[in-house]
């Protein structure tokens, strides 16, 4: 499950993103789909809460919303995954067929569906499984150096 | 992980993590010598305690100099990240800490530094661990040593006192079919003559005291992850698959994925076990790393020249180098270690345990220490220093037989350790 991507894909993606639909977000601040959700929040990312249990209350200044269909007149270009494996594809299905500006699926770390992601791929969208766009966020721009990891990055400059 | 440029060794061991520091542009990473670090507002304190950011809260977890050294050797060894510590020996308790628990064992190679040696056999006994000490050249043994309750498989690259090198690939693949992770000790191969990683192993663990540091200044140790163990396949690793009271019941590796093994270092190893490395320290280390191959070049030429003048000198009985054609492992280190084997070999004195005394007393360049990978020549004799707590056949297991004097080869010109090797044997074998 460890795909690789390269940094330059990631970078793109992380750059050109500005609307994340968030699918499976949790209102319990220490799940990781709660608090990755309000990471690219205070990031600059406009992300829209998806999940049906709690339709219709306030997360992280936005509505939840109960399905992607009620998402049609929003301009999502990206859609993050934090449900099951086996609930990928109609999520896929779905995406692409509700959001014209999709141009992102993200599954999250031990999220992975060779199917869905080759029927997405086919209609043109990049796809990204078992990664977290947190931790590529942080790795890419620098805040996993606080912590000693290796981001890869060799630079001379500021 | 990159795609940038497929840096060479020499400029990432200038470079790997250090870019200008980024309040005021120094160029050479400064030496952050500050305990605590202000946050923004509680949201971000909150965010920080709860591992959803990462940055800096007290140096006893993170420091912005130490994490330049922790990124730099974790891309040496080509793992995802790297957690320092204050010695080699807390980097072995910290590799071990989130595998085991009481009742637990680990496999070890009986060819391991005496210190280790009884950190394994009798310190770890207190907290419930054990180990199973197994020859890592029957490879047989080893994998009968792995049972139900074994957590990981432990060895060195180049063992200490020296004269063998572990065939690494072998022993990962018996690792990888038990389900469990190889850590290997490179403290004396550094990851520029020896790369556990690539070669299979899951930790990758340092004693940063020696090489990396090299001129004998500071201890430190580290531990890198490969960033490649599934800790969620079995229910043997819970510290990182299961969910963890102390952080509201988060799962290290659900939550982090590749990078699982590192946060719980800082997150869990570093915070309870407070065996932090300082800053000081650090810069020290990294100022060394800077110069690692250039250095590492000259060790494993000196040693390879003094080794073959000794194994040819009359007052001695056989020298202990995976280097020399003679060695029974030349072939595995030429296959594996082909860069070298190290600087670090024994030798046998004729005449015995007195002659050994007689002639670490009678050296003038090389010191006599329980050190090794300084830029200076070091000798010690085992059997009556840093082995003398083991058993007699524990130190011939160990390479380390009363007869036997480790050298550790510095940087100096060669012919004058050669010289006073000479002048020293002449006097430790005379009538």
């Amino acid at each position: 499950m460890n795909e690789n991507y390269s940094d330059d894909l990631l970078r793109t993606v992380l750059k050109r993103t500005k609307v994340i639909a968030c699918i499976g977000v949790s209102t319990n601040p220490i799940r990781p789909s709660h608090y990755v959700a309000r990471y690219m929040g205070l990031r600059g990312y406009r992300v829209i809460p998806v999940n049906p249990v709690y339709a219709g209350e306030e997360l992280l200044g936005e509505i939840v919303r109960g399905d992607l269909s009620e998402l049609t007149d929003e301009t999502v270009d990206m859609v993050d995954i934090f449900r099951r494996s086996e609930a990928v594809p109609p999520i896929v299905t779905q995406s692409l067929s509700l959001l014209p500006a999709l141009q992102t699926i993200w599954m999250q770390i031990g999220v992975c569906h060779a199917e869905a992601a080759a029927e997405a791929e086919a209609a043109g969208v990049t796809v990204i499984q078992n990664r977290c766009p947190k931790i590529e966020y942080q790795r890419l721009f620098g805040e996993l150096r606080k912590g000693g990891f290796n981001t890869g990055i060799i630079s001379s400059r500021l | 992980m990159t795609d940038g440029p497929n840096y060479g060794f020499d400029t990432l061991q200038v470079h790997a993590g250090a870019r200008p520091d980024p309040a005021t542009g120094a160029r050479q990473t400064p030496i952050y010598q500050s305990t605590s670090y202000v946050f923004r507002d509680a949201d971000h304190a909150a965010a920080l305690f709860n591992l959803q950011e990462v940055g800096y809260i007290y140096s006893r977890l993170t420091n912005p100099t130490v994490a330049v050294l922790q990124e730099r050797i974790a891309t040496l060894e080509g793992g995802v990240g790297a957690v320092c510590c204050s010695s080699g020996h807390a980097a072995q308790i910290m590799s071990l800490f989130p595998l085991m628990g009481p009742g637990c064992n680990v496999v070890v190679s009986t060819r391991l530094y005496g210190g280790s040696i009884t950190q394994f056999s009798q310190t770890i006994k207190r907290f419930g661990w054990s180990a199973t000490f197994v020859d890592f050249d029957d490879t047989d043994a080893v994998a009968a040593a792995i049972d139900d309750d074994t957590r990981a498989v432990f060895c060195e690259s180049v063992s200490n006192p020296g004269g063998y090198v572990t065939d690494i690939p072998a022993i990962a693949a018996i690792a990888d079919k038990a389900g469990l992770p190889l850590i290997v000790d490179n403290t004396s191969a550094t990851p520029y003559l020896c790369r556990p990683i690539e070669m299979g192993a899951t930790l990758v663990v340092h004693s940063t005291t020696k090489y990396l540091t090299g001129s004998g200044t500071v201890t430190g140790g580290c531990v890198v992850d490969s960033g490649k163990f599934d800790w969620s396949q079995s229910d043997k690793f819970p510290s990182l698959s299961a969910p963890e009271p102390a952080y509201h019941g988060l799962k290290f590796h659900e939550t982090f994925g590749e990078l699982a093994f590192t946060f719980h270092g800082i997150a869990i190893g570093l915070r309870d076990l407070g065996m932090t490395m300082n800053p000081q320290g650090a810069h020290y280390t990294l100022l060394g790393i800077e110069t690692l191959s250039l250095r590492m070049d000259r060790h494993v030429a000196n040693a390879k020249k003094i080794a073959a003048w000794l194994e040819k000198d009359d007052r001695i009985e056989k020298v202990t180098y995976a280097g020399l054609e003679s060695s029974p492992y030349a072939e595995r280190a030429g296959k594996l270690y082909p860069k070298g084997a190290g600087a670090l070999f024994t030798c046998a004195v004729k005449g015995g345990y007195d002659a050994c005394i007689k002639l670490v007393d009678n050296l003038e360049i090389f010191s006599h220490v329980a050190n090794l990978g300084d830029t200076r020549s070091l000798i010690i004799h085992p059997a009556s220093t840093t082995h003398r707590q083991l058993t007699e056949e524990q130190q011939e297991a160990a390479g380390a037989a009363p007869d036997t004097v480790r050298l550790s080869i510095g940087i100096e010109t060669v012919e004058d350790l050669l010289a006073d090797l000479d002048q020293a044997l002449n006097k430790a074998t005379a009538a």
